[in-house]
């Protein structure tokens, strides 16, 4: 149960779709003039998200993964056929995308209205691909856990769009210069809406987790704060 | 030019400035801000790009009066898919290093909107030669800015470019550090390049003011 609240909570804020990785920017810039539209598509991408990551999890887990053939007999053992990976979740994505449209369509045309022209848009969001591709980076275990991550990515990335189509709506009254008006402030107004979410980063683990997800970035703070050490060394010698 | 006639060479150097499509088309946000903190990923990324956009607006340009155009988005999605799979095999062979800090970003071309957005705007409707000098044009857009965000970020952020210290050694406090500098850690934050993005629309547009937005 608690890796569930854990993996909540850090999918929201912590590695939020939009703020920490950068995922579904086109839409997340595209679509956030007006709140209302804004509160389409998120729904829309909670939706679809829900459903697409467990189904890859399942696609990787009994199929592409190394050794995810064995349930076929032992001799399948040595196939890996992760490379394929890509191929299969993109086409996974673009047809269940295509049967919840048709889905919708048929059963609930008001829901159809107000998520359905947003869902051919979804196909080629970076933010769908990316959970999935993140699942499985992440190594995510159970099922359970990947329904959970694909809706808890989903409402992170609502509510990042959900907050930038209501800042946008005030810009509008503000005297911003004319070179910065529109798309300029936008990408200005999102970074420092990251910079608050970093500050979520602390917030479960003590920062410790996200030590081990982004080498890259540790090393240079590692070689930083080595730094730092060794001058303060210098001085007091 | 010899090569080009004057309305080729513009398919390449249009998007290069006034229609980028990162500050101008605004496409291809998604997977190329996060993998900015290093020059070398920066570069990598851009060609890849350009592997990916200039064969596939060919193989796209060249079956587009066959493909039925009811289905022609999961017909796109399948070349780009196969030309990415090739990049990241190529990236996982000979610079694996390099693909594990490029990690999910280099599957995420697949859904980069700069590669759907020509394919629908351009290849569909132009010849395969005229389609591949757009899409070399507008891989080369792209990779400008990722190439300026990832310069000032590892330049600022870790004093180094390409992984080469250029600023002097920050521990043995030689060069610029020997008067006080400090490395500015924060750049290398994801936040800081869609802040360098902001300020390069910003630079861009007070220089070509009929592309301000009202």
């Amino acid at each position: 149960m608690i890796e569930h609240i854990e993996l909540f909570f850090k999918s929201i804020f912590i590695d939020n779709m939009v703020f920490a990785v950068f995922l579904g920017m086109c839409s997340y810039l595209a679509v956030s003039k007006k709140v209302a539209t804004a509160v389409g598509l998120g729904a829309a991408v909670i939706f679809v998200l829900a459903i697409t990551v467990p189904l890859n999890w399942l696609l990787d887990q009994y199929l592409l993964q190394p050794g995810a053939l064995v349930w076929l007999g032992p001799e399948f053992a040595d196939y890996d056929l992760s490379f394929l990976s890509f191929i299969m979740f993109i086409a996974t994505i673009a047809t269940m995308v295509q049967l919840v449209e048709i889905v919708v369509e048929k059963f609930s045309p008001s829901l159809y209205n107000s998520l359905g022209i947003f869902l051919p848009l979804i196909a080629v969001n970076c933010a769908i691909l990316g959970g999935s591709l993140f699942m499985q980076a992440r190594e995510i275990e159970t099922l359970g856990l990947a329904v959970n991550y694909g809706i808890s990515s989903g409402i992170g990335w609502f509510l990042a769009i959900l907050a930038i189509a209501a800042i946008r709506e005030k810009i509008r009254y503000s005297n911003v210069p004319a070179p910065l008006r529109g798309l300029g402030i936008t990408f200005i107004v999102t970074g420092l809406m990251g910079i608050g979410f970093l500050s979520f980063g602390g917030m479960l683990t003590g920062g410790d987790e996200e030590v081990k997800e982004e080498p890259k970035e540790v090393v240079a703070e590692t070689t930083e704060i080595e730094a730092e050490v060794d001058n303060q060394i210098k001085i007091v010698n | 030019m010899g090569l080009l006639s004057k309305k080729d060479a513009k398919l390449i150097t249009d998007p290069l400035a006034d229609n980028n499509p990162i500050t101008i088309q605004v496409l291809g946000i998604c997977s190329a801000l996060a993998i900015t903190a290093e020059l070398k990923a920066s570069v990598v990324m851009g060609v890849a790009v350009l592997f990916v956009l200039g064969i596939g607006n060919v193989v796209i340009s060249l079956m587009r009066n066959i493909i039925p155009s009811k289905i022609r988005i999961i017909v796109q999605l399948i070349v780009v898919a196969s030309l990415v799979i090739i990049v990241d095999q190529v990236l996982k062979a000979y610079a694996y290093e390099l693909s594990k800090t490029l990690s999910v970003f280099v599957g995420l071309i697949i859904t980069n909107c700069i590669i759907m957005g020509r394919f629908e705007a351009f290849a569909l409707g132009n010849g395969p030669w005229k389609s591949f000098l757009d899409g070399i044009g507008n891989a080369l857009g792209y990779a400008v800015i990722l190439i300026a965000v990832g310069f000032f970020r590892e330049l600022l952020g870790s004093g180094t470019l390409f992984g080469v210290p250029v600023l002097g050694d920050p521990i043995e406090k030689t060069g610029l550090y020997s008067i006080g500098y400090e490395n500015n850690g924060f750049m290398l934050m994801p936040p800081m390049a869609l802040i360098i993005v902001g300020l390069i629309i910003w630079v861009q547009r007070s220089r070509n003011t009929t592309l301000i937005e009202d």
